[in-house]
């Protein structure tokens, strides 16, 4: 039946079938441009630019050049794992929220740490710090969460809070 | 073509229909996605259109307003209404004498008496001036001006060109002349309340004083021997006046000296304070000479013998406290870590990404989320409480030294229906002015304690050893 009827049905699947490809491609391609507008292979890296893409961390960015930490530490030093695999989940968890909060406005301000990620940068702190906190976290309560080094350090990163 | 067929054609065409649906689907999830990222990205740059020439003579708000909308908005909202537990920013509103009609008997003999009333917003000062029974019924000076109206044309004008001059013979004048006074053109010169020229400079929006009772105020508080270590420049210039340095020429002056931190208090200052009228010539005056707590600016009256009134029912010759905010703050903790007026009562917030001062200026009570919890990292409810506390603190405290004061008066007329003359009663007069000067001075200060905890406390407690000192002096003196 196909043979009796050249270039029929068979064409006309196809003809739908090449109209479909081009509109997933076209998809495809406003997915590629909205990812390179928004600039989504900053995230990627360790720049502290890519942060303040979304400029609701403007003021923790400003903060960050001022504060004593800027020439020894960046965002990702303190903020995420320092293992791959650590660092990209916790980029892409963050980045979720960061994203869905940004985009629907539904957060609320002033901006704080959840309690997840405090722990990541209490963790980082120790980390870089390990020979001086050794005996403090072993003798005394750093670390715990009551006592987290920017209990009393809390400059270092961002300047004094206001 | 058999049924089966059609069936599996038909069925083959699902595939299709949702590839373009869904297709269709994440290319509008996609477009709506990329304008939402444009839309961010739109804020996140920062425009500043000069719409208006603005100089000194404009102190219309908003003409300023064209060129700075986000900040002449907050200004604007100074007209609401709402309110704190204890005062905060209606007709005409409440009135403090009925609240507490202890306040009548303490104020006997002066306006207080007659009218007194919470406090508004800025928007509202010039008309809440006008329109107060202190002004109708008593002969006030043009020198209330000097806070209540935008009133730098009005200096410029009346002093030829000089400010401080200005300032002088505005002083001098009734108040409804200086009121009235129309400029070279015909038009009044007092038309607007306090506004963007009073504290900002209109070239640079940097911000600056312009109220000659600051800048003198400020100047004789240098001088002095206070403490002050949270006022820094003050403190360098005293170095580097000790040191003989040219730089600190031959006085404080705030607008060249004072840091911008400080500067975000001072200007609130400008107004915000404790004042009187020196002399025939009404000059506002800020008695700061001694420096800024209680006693030191009672030292610097007693040695003038001033007195604002005699007390109606006792005769004691007492002072009124005006609204020392300022010199409160001054004690406080908030003042001593580097904190300013704005911090809390302008905090900064975002529109859009634009960081912005809030300029309807309020109680912070009314904002907690950015005027506390950006420095304090606990819950609003965590905050209110520890506000609460203070103020119900001070309330009770204020209200025995209150009683112990309404108590001293009894007993001096006791005294007197007894026989007690004048001179018998001198140090019960002596009491009474030390207790209800340091009374006046927290209840006319509006932050009910918050501005400095302890300091109000320890006003308060010397307050109520002096009106209950001054009691025992009367009934010695009934003795004699």
């Amino acid at each position: 039946m196909r043979q009796l009827i050249p270039g029929g049905r068979s064409a006309s699947i196809r003809a739908i079938g090449l109209l479909l490809c081009t509109v997933v491609g076209m998809t495809i391609g406003l997915g590629i441009f909205t990812f390179s507008y928004a600039e989504g292979g900053s995230y990627f890296s360790s720049d502290p630019k890519a942060c303040v893409n979304c400029h609701i961390m403007r003021d923790a960015y400003d903060a960050w050049q001022k504060a004593s930490h800027h020439t020894a530490a960046k965002c990702n030093d303190c903020h995420v794992p320092h293992d791959l695999v650590g660092k990209y989940a916790a980029k892409a968890e963050n980045g979720f929220w960061h994203s869905k909060g940004f985009t629907l406005q539904d957060f609320e301000e002033p901006i704080r740490i959840k309690e997840k990620n405090a722990a990541l940068v209490q963790q980082n702190c120790m980390t870089c710090h390990k020979e001086v906190v050794h005996d403090i976290t072993h003798l005394g309560s750093a670390g715990d969460v009551t006592n987290h080094c920017i209990r009393c350090h809390g400059a270092v990163g961002h300047g004094p809070t206001r | 073509m058999s049924n089966a067929a059609q069936n599996s054609s038909r069925a083959s065409r699902w595939p299709y229909v949702v590839a373009i649906f869904g297709s269709a689907a994440v290319t509008l999830g996609l477009a709506a996605l990329l304008l939402n990222i444009r839309e961010r990205k739109k804020e996140g740059e920062q425009h500043y259109f000069s719409l208006s020439g603005i100089d000194e003579n404009i102190s219309d708000p908003e003409v300023w307003g064209r060129n700075f909308p986000r900040q002449y908005d907050g200004y604007l909202r100074t007209v609401d209404n709402e309110r704190t537990q204890h005062g905060g920013s209606e007709s005409l509103p409440p009135s403090k004498l009925d609240a507490d009609p202890r306040l009548k008997r303490i104020f006997a003999g002066y306006a207080f008496s007659i009218d007194y009333r919470e406090k508004r917003g800025h928007a509202f000062m010039l008309e809440d001036q006008e329109k107060t029974e202190r002004i109708a019924k008593v002969k006030q000076p043009g020198a209330c001006l000097h806070c209540h109206s935008s009133v730098l044309p009005l200096f410029r004008f009346a002093g030829n060109g000089d400010v401080m001059k200005g300032f002088e013979n505005v002083c001098a004048m009734p108040y409804q002349q200086a009121h009235n006074m129309t400029g070279a053109d015909g038009k009044k010169l007092i038309t607007h309340p306090v506004a963007c020229i009073d504290c900002h400079d209109p070239k640079t929006m940097q911000l600056r004083i312009t109220r000659p009772g600051f800048i003198l105020g400020i100047q004789s508080l240098a001088n002095s021997t206070a403490s002050l270590p949270h006022l820094t420049s003050i403190v360098q210039w005293r170095l580097d006046r000790d040191a003989k340095r040219p730089k600190a020429g031959d006085h404080y002056d705030v607008n060249t000296m004072a840091t911008r931190q400080e500067m975000r208090s001072f200007v609130c200052g400008q107004c915000h304070v404790e004042y009187y009228f020196k002399g025939e010539g009404k000059l506002l005056t800020y008695p700061w000479h001694n420096g800024l707590t209680v006693d030191e600016i009672e030292r610097y009256y007693d040695d003038l013998k001033y007195r604002d009134f005699v007390h109606r029912e006792t005769n004691a010759p007492v002072l009124k406290a005006q609204h020392p905010e300022f010199e409160m703050w001054n004690q406080g903790v908030h003042a001593r870590s580097g904190v300013a007026c704005a911090d809390c009562h302008m905090p900064y917030k975002r529109e859009g990404a634009v960081k912005i001062s809030d300029h309807q200026v309020r109680s912070p009570m009314l904002d907690m989320t950015r005027a506390c919890l950006v420095c304090h990292r606990f819950s609003e409810t965590e905050m209110r409480s520890r506000v609460d506390l203070i103020q119900g603190r001070t309330k009770q405290l204020s209200d025995r030294a209150e009683a112990a004061l309404l108590e001293l008066y009894d007993a001096v007329k006791a005294a007197k229906e007894a026989g007690a003359t004048e001179e018998h009663l001198q140090d019960s007069y002596k009491l009474q002015r030390r207790a209800q000067w340091r009374i006046d001075f927290i209840l006319s200060e509006n932050s009910r304690g918050f501005h400095a905890p302890q300091e109000t406390a320890r006003v308060l407690g010397e307050a109520i050893d002096f009106a209950r000192q001054g009691e025992i002096a009367a009934m010695k003196a009934k003795r004699k």
